[in-house]
């Protein structure tokens, strides 16, 4: 077993056991990165970019670079904050992602990242406001492909973790969208235990769970209150206090 | 005595939600009268601007012609135009019309809906209301944004009475707008 070696994130000492990815080493570390198609316990396929740090000067997404000795990492600097932000801008731009009426709201990844980004003023990206379908045909499960963001996750949790491949990419490009592996929902072997289907996999509402809607009221959701990432920032080993973007110094 | 800032609203394709919340200021409503006036606005019940603005509040986005010529007319008497809500930064509920899912005319599909195929509409006549009198429905929801240049927004559906409290107060003031976590929402 080869020994830990240590790299830089900001300026701070961050140690990594061989084999671990930037991400991993800086979530035991208790240094946040943001991301959005990554989440614990599946394969990090490094598509969305939200976790996109400078490494020698050079971007790379955090969750798939590995960890090498004495590399120097920026993590939470403006110019990589500001590609997150437009990033996640772009997300918000690209699909049918309506807040207000969504059941999700509260604890959305997408929206959570958003808040933690500090987005709250205009960009000068379009609204392409796609028509996309709608699957309500199982019988516990429903789902709005108008709020999928693409990360994949519900890709891998269904192939890795139950092993049915309910879920594929479909399509290139601007037309890539979230296939089902049957003529739709209710003809898959989709069931609502699988892991696929539970609240963590899916990071918007694409994936709605029938009759659970609204389980939390408004100021008891999961973002309400702490920023996403305050778990892994509570492992920092001095506690540092979340940052939180000014918007001054946003550019847009 | 430095003249006080004139305010004007406006509740464009919106719930008036918005409107609801800025009442929803309580007692800070009291702070604002002293630092600002309102000019046109459904409070006030002015119809017509009686001078220039510095501050044009507006709610909802643009679904019909008369949406239009009256948010350009608050661009042409504003200083400085602040979209509130999600209605107006990006549309909001009545966007939804813009993307309904099969449809090649999702307007016709939406009215159709309304007022004739719906099973719990009585509508004899089949008619969807058309007279002149009504403003024309625009071809999909527009957002603010997209119509004329929007200088502020303030996010959140709505956006809590102490949020439009401080940012109204801070852009009165010259003072950038605080912007603390749980200020920004979107719901």
């Amino acid at each position: 077993m080869s020994t830990e070696f240590e790299f830089t994130v900001d300026g701070e000492t961050v140690v990594a056991k061989p084999g671990q990815t930037i991400m991993d080493a800086c979530d035991d570390a208790g240094v946040y990165i943001p991301r959005l198609c990554d989440v614990e316990g599946l394969v990090p396929q490094g598509s969305c970019r939200v976790c996109t740090v400078k490494v020698n000067g050079r971007t790379a997404a955090a969750c798939t670079q590995p960890a090498e000795p004495g590399v120097v990492v920026e993590n939470d600097t403006p110019q990589v904050q500001g590609y997150r932000r437009d990033l996640v801008r772009m997300l918000f731009h690209e699909g049918n992602h309506l807040c207000p009426i969504c059941e999700a709201s509260g604890r959305c990844e997408l929206q959570a990242m958003a808040y933690r980004l500090g987005i709250s003023q205009d960009s000068l990206y379009p609204y392409l406001q796609p028509v996309r379908p709608v699957d309500a045909s199982h019988p516990d499960i429903a789902l709005d492909t108008n709020r999928c963001i693409l990360c994949g996750r519900c890709i891998r949790a269904s192939r890795d973790v139950d092993g049915k491949n309910i879920f594929e990419y479909v399509g290139r490009g601007i037309h890539k969208r979230i296939g089902v592996n049957a003529e739709n929902l209710a003809a898959s072997d989709a069931s609502i235990d699988d892991y696929a289907m539970s609240l963590e996999v899916c990071p918007v509402g694409c994936i709605i769970r029938k009759r659970e809607g609204f389980f939390a009221p408004i100021g008891q959701r999961q973002f309400d209150n702490k920023p996403i990432g305050w778990e892994i920032e509570a492992r920092h080993k001095n506690r540092i206090a979340v940052h939180q973007i000014d918007p001054s110094e946003e550019q847009s | 005595m430095k003249r006080k800032k004139r305010i004007a609203t406006v509740s464009l394709a919106g719930c008036f939600g918005c409107h609801m919340s800025l009442l929803d200021m309580d007692e800070h409503i009291l702070e604002l009268m002293e630092l600002a006036e309102f000019d046109r606005s459904p409070l006030t019940d002015f119809k017509t601007f009686s001078r220039r603005c510095d501050i044009g509040v507006i709610e909802g986005g643009c679904c019909n012609e008369e949406n239009v010529h009256t948010l350009q007319e608050f661009r042409k008497h504003c200083d400085v135009l602040v979209a509130v809500g999600q209605c107006a930064i990006m549309g909001g509920l009545p966007v939804m019309r813009n993307a309904i899912m099969h449809s090649e005319d999702p307007l016709r599909e939406c009215l159709e809906e309304a007022y004739s195929s719906s099973a719990k509409v009585y509508n004899p006549n089949n008619q969807i209301p058309n007279d002149a009198a009504l403003p024309l429905l625009l071809d999909k929801v527009y957002t603010c944004a997209e119509v004329v240049k929007i200088d502020y927004q303030i996010p959140g559906c709505p956006p809590t009475g102490e949020v439009l409290w401080a940012t109204l107060a801070a852009l009165i003031k010259g003072e950038p707008a605080p912007q603390e976590y749980h200020m920004i929402k979107y719901d």
